[in-house]
């Protein structure tokens, strides 16, 4: 073998490691749900001796109007969460970005929330949403406002309160970061043009920061669409159905209906979904990278 | 147009102090230029009077309104950044005429504005560009419209064009030489450039150490400067510094040091009264070095040439006489070679004369016209 043959396969060869077990890790588990999708499955049953049924676990999910309501409640939690969420961590970022004493406490603070685990996050807010003995009710009480049935009547809005609260930060500090690379210079010009401070928030800060809200509003949604734990542990998704997302369908669908196959096939429909939201999010990127380049060769193409 | 005054300006940073009380005046429309080296405190002067950076002590005024508590916005002033500050996501157009949509122009008049100033800076054809698009010339020249577009009274410059290349950067002063003589407001240029300021500044503001040094026209700094400092950051190649005692034997009485004995005529006698017997800083410029083997050695320096540095037309020539280096200028086409030794002719008048004690001119070699100076 040749140098340059060997110069050629050397990346290959160190990324084999990383692919087998990518494909182990990734794609066979991938694979073996789409696989099960297609089939009449039932926990008891080894996957090969299921039956083939085609795209039926689909159609009958697409007839579902259980699966609707799921999808419907999953649809409203997830875009409610981030479209609060960035406005409150948008806010936050441009209140506090500022140089002040303890400033740097403060945000730690602030970001917390986001470090605690969602199993005690459900279980934290589950108790202070307690009808009698949490500290919201008995507040509400103490003030004369008369109770809430937090989690019984209100049980969307109080996860969304609860999943507010956990998932604020991440676009906070995302959102501080995106500002404190902002051009300190451009800001300083703007503010000599005469900008009061809302004028430069919309005209200079947010017009800048935009790229990285984009992708984070992105992946946020992404991670909206999935989740489960918190509101796994804080209403099971009840009553009724009233907070019953689709990861949350999907897990009751797989061990309580025992419907392993129509679990996949509801899966693979939030997969799909989610691809849609990753792609938009890829090509965004790839749009700003492709502008970038434009702009930097017709700079060089510029000779005064 | 209002004149600007600055009265014990003084800025702190935490302990530092970095400018100690600064009190300056420019008159109506008169081009400024502050100079130093870095960290000299003069572009923070500028951020002040900007109002980026908050008063410590003192006050600035335009025309005799204080303004250290106002508002950027308030103070009726324009600014070039070093770095441009441009706005990224708007184009050229836009950026050009951010101030006035802000004060809500009317679209026609803000139409007219920009393209009048982007007719006067060459912009007409880039309007519809955004300042990546745009190169480093065309940027600052997109930073001196946005400027322009609006009429303040007062236009400030923050190192505006030490991002460009050299050529770039001669051909943009020669533009803003032009575009000074068109417009007719109070411009104050911070520099660390001593040439930018030289050719461009009605003013110059020398400052050292959160100090001013001396101000004044480009051409009594040049030629009377008040110390050391000014001397040797005025003038390319910089001013060289010779030790020097005053020696009498007789009759006559000579400035003699490492290498040299220059005889003395009798007014440098009579201002040097004070200082016989006692150690004097002579500086040289390397211009007034002339070339010519004929010269008397009491009129003239020998130098052996150490360097050679070909710059064109000129060449600078690093020598040393006796153990203290010399720099002069000498015509390319002179036949010389390194290691040999050369006679420089002096003139006494072209002399500048220091106390090596304190670093200053020594009174009567400084200010006989200057009415500028300290």
């Amino acid at each position: 073998m040749n140098y340059s043959t060997i110069n050629r396969i050397t990346p290959y060869i160190f990324l084999a490691p990383a692919v087998i077990i990518m494909l182990i890790a990734l794609l066979y588990p991938l694979g073996y749900m789409i696989y099960g999708s297609f089939r009449d499955w039932d926990p008891s049953q080894a996957i090969g001796e299921s039956t083939f049924i085609g795209l039926g676990n689909y159609i009958s999910l697409w007839n579902d109007p259980n699966f609707h309501e799921s999808l419907t409640v999953t649809l409203k939690f997830a875009i409610t969460v981030v479209f609060i969420e960035m406005i409150v961590g948008v806010g936050l970022a441009l209140l506090l970005d500022r140089n002040l004493r303890g400033m740097s406490l403060l945000r730690t603070m602030f970001i917390l929330p986001m470090m605690i685990a969602p199993v005690v996050v459900g279980l934290i807010w589950r108790y202070m949403y307690h009808p009698s003995i949490g500290i919201f009710n008995q507040t509400l009480e103490k003030i004369g406002l008369g109770s809430v049935d937090w989690l019984g009547q209100h049980a969307l809005m109080s996860v969304i309160i609860a999943d507010i609260w956990q998932w604020t930060p991440f676009i906070f500090i995302l959102s501080l970061a995106a500002l404190q690379s902002l051009p300190r210079s451009a800001l300083e010009a703007a503010r000599i043009d005469g900008a009061s401070g809302w004028q430069q928030i919309i005209y200079i800060k947010l017009p800048l920061m935009m790229p990285v809200l984009i992708v984070t509003c992105l992946l946020r949604l992404i991670d909206a669409f999935k989740v489960l734990e918190v509101i796994l542990v804080m209403t099971e998704g009840g009553p009724g159905l009233s907070t019953e997302i689709l990861a949350l369908r999907i897990s009751r669908t797989a061990t309580e209906f025992r419907e392993l196959g129509v679990a996949a096939a509801m899966s693979n429909y939030l997969l799909m979904l989610l691809l849609i939201l990753t792609i938009i999010m890829l090509a965004y990127n790839k749009i700003q990278e492709l502008q970038a380049v434009r702009l930097r060769m017709a700079a060089e193409k510029e000779v005064d | 147009m209002p004149k600007i005054r600055l009265d014990g300006l003084s800025k702190r940073f935490g302990d530092t102090e970095v400018l100690h009380g600064i009190d300056l005046e420019m008159e109506d429309a008169e081009f400024t230029v502050l100079v130093g080296p870095s960290g000299c405190g003069k572009s923070t002067t500028l951020r002040m009077i900007a109002g980026l950076e908050t008063v410590s002590a003192g006050e600035i005024y335009i025309d005799e309104r204080p303004i250290s508590r106002l508002e950027p916005k308030d103070r009726d002033l324009a600014m070039v950044f070093q770095d441009y500050a441009l706005y990224p996501h708007m184009n050229v157009a836009k950026n050009m005429s951010f101030a006035l949509r802000l004060q809500k122009r009317p679209r026609k008049e803000i139409d007219q504005k920009v393209h009048e100033v982007a007719e006067m800076l060459g912009l007409t054809n880039y309007l519809h560009r955004k300042p990546a698009e745009l190169s480093g010339g065309q940027r600052q020249r997109v930073a001196m419209g946005r400027a322009l577009t609006r009429d303040s009274s007062t236009f400030l410059f923050d190192e505006p064009l030490s991002n460009l290349d050299a050529k770039l950067r001669t051909q943009m002063r020669a533009e803003l030489a032009l575009m000074r003589q068109r417009v007719h407001k109070n411009m104050i240029y911070v520099t660390h450039d001593q040439i930018e300021a030289m050719t461009l500044a009605d003013r110059i503001v020398v400052m050292h150490d959160g100090h001013i040094q001396q101000e004044g026209t480009p051409e009594a700094l040049f030629k009377q400067p008040i110390n050391k400092f000014v001397a040797g950051f005025l003038g390319t190649p910089p001013m060289n510094f010779l030790d020097a005692t005053i020696e009498s034997d007789g009759d006559s009485t000579r400035l003699s040091g490492d290498g040299f004995s220059l005889c003395c005529d009798q007014a440098t006698l009579d201002i040097l009264a004070d200082y016989s017997s006692r150690k004097i800083c002579l500086g040289i410029r390397p211009s007034d070095l002339i070339y010519d083997p004929q010269a008397a050695a009491d009129t003239a320096l020998t130098l052996q040439v150490d360097i050679a540095e070909y710059i064109g037309a000129q060449s600078v020539l690093i020598c040393h006489c006796g153990h203290q280096k010399v720099m002069v200028e000498l015509k390319s086409d002179t036949p010389i070679s390194l290691g040999e030794k050369l006679t420089f002719r002096l003139a006494l008048e072209d002399l500048h004369l220091f106390n090596p004690a304190n670093d200053h001119a020594i009174p009567g070699f400084v200010a006989v016209e200057s009415t500028d100076s300290q």
